[in-house]
């Protein structure tokens, strides 16, 4: 299954995103990544790999992230990965795109049809 | 020429530094970005000091590395992965040295700026670390090309970062969350900016120190 890391600088709106995904796909692999360890704003690049870690299972990983260095961050953690190859951050909103995987993943879809279902979570039309 | 001994006194100098002007990079982050990059640079480099004596019988490259890492993890913000980028390169391009020629020192310097340009993805003119970064180690390389010691390059290094520090006054910024701000911007002085330039204050202390 895909796995799915949620990089907030929040700690709560990480867990926050992978708890309303997880009312959706039970059995969907998310990590909440936020906030530093000792649960301040920020984002921390071991957190995000053990997150990386906890998920990957060989059917790739996506990252969601809220903004400025959670990009980074998440960059940094990829390059530290032995293979890397099948991680990407993806650029969609955090918690709409978060949901959406967590449900495609969970269904059994591809990395790649993981991936195009987000890029539809950036266009996606709430009313 | 620099032995490991100075670079562990440059990381306590500046780790000091951040303590010390925590307040103040905090203020200028306020008036531009999110207001934590004085506590984001105390908080990592408090962290520094305590991984620090771990590394005391390592390598500079290890030290340096070390140092890096730290700082991804424990600072927050933006600054985290662009100054533990910069440190992680430096350490890289002076693998097994326990003491740096003065050419270390500028190839180091060159691949900590490299570092950050790419973790960035930023250049010069955009109100980042880079501009106080760049013309600092343009001035320690023109300084050793006329035949200064690397002292007098790191005094020529420090003014011309903080000339840089007041360069960013005047543009607007177009990277990171002051980049929302726009037009705003201006007459703010760039916070990494400014901490980049206390970097390079303090490894002019420590030259001076020693005298080399």
């Amino acid at each position: 299954m895909v796995g799915i890391v949620v990089v907030s600088h929040s700690q709560k709106v990480a867990e926050g995103a992978v708890e309303l995904a997880r009312q959706m796909a039970p059995e969907a692999k998310i990590a909440a990544a936020g906030g530093m360890e000792d649960g301040s704003i920020g984002t921390d690049v071991s957190k995000i790999l053990a997150g990386i870690e906890a998920v990957q299972e060989g059917d790739g990983v996506v990252i969601l992230v809220d903004l400025g260095s959670a990009v980074m961050s998440s960059e940094m953690a990829i390059e530290m990965l032995e293979d890397s190859s099948q991680v990407k951050i993806i650029d969609a909103p955090i918690v709409e795109g978060t949901i959406f995987s967590s449900v495609e993943a969970s269904i059994g879809s591809s990395f790649d049809e993981v991936i195009e279902v987000l890029a539809g979570a950036k266009s996606y039309k709430k009313f | 020429m620099a032995t490991k001994a100075e670079v562990l006194d440059f990381i306590r100098v500046y780790a000091d530094k951040m303590a010390e002007h925590r307040q103040e990079l905090t203020d200028f982050d306020q008036a531009i970005g999110d207001g934590d990059h004085g506590i984001n640079m105390s908080r990592g480099f408090k962290a520094v000091m305590e991984k620090l004596p771990t590394v005391y019988e390592k390598n500079i490259d290890d030290i340096l590395k070390t140092v890096g890492m730290t700082l991804v993890s424990t600072v927050g913000g933006a600054s985290g992965p662009l100054y533990g980028t910069a440190f992680m390169k430096a350490g890289a391009a002076v693998k097994g040295k326990e003491e740096l020629s003065d050419e270390d020192i500028i190839l180091a310097l060159d691949e900590a700026v490299g570092g950050i340009q790419f973790r960035g993805k930023a250049v010069e003119g955009e109100k980042t670390i880079l501009d106080s970064m760049i013309p600092a180690i343009n001035a320690i390389k023109a300084s050793i090309a006329d035949g200064k010691t690397m002292t007098e390059a790191l005094v020529a290094a420090e003014a011309a970062a903080w000339n840089g520090v007041e360069y960013t006054k005047t543009i607007i910024a177009t990277k990171g969350r002051a980049s929302y701000l726009g037009e705003r911007s201006i007459g703010h002085q760039d916070p990494g900016a400014t901490s980049m330039a206390y970097a390079f204050q303090a490894i002019k202390e420590v030259a001076e120190k020693v005298g080399v």
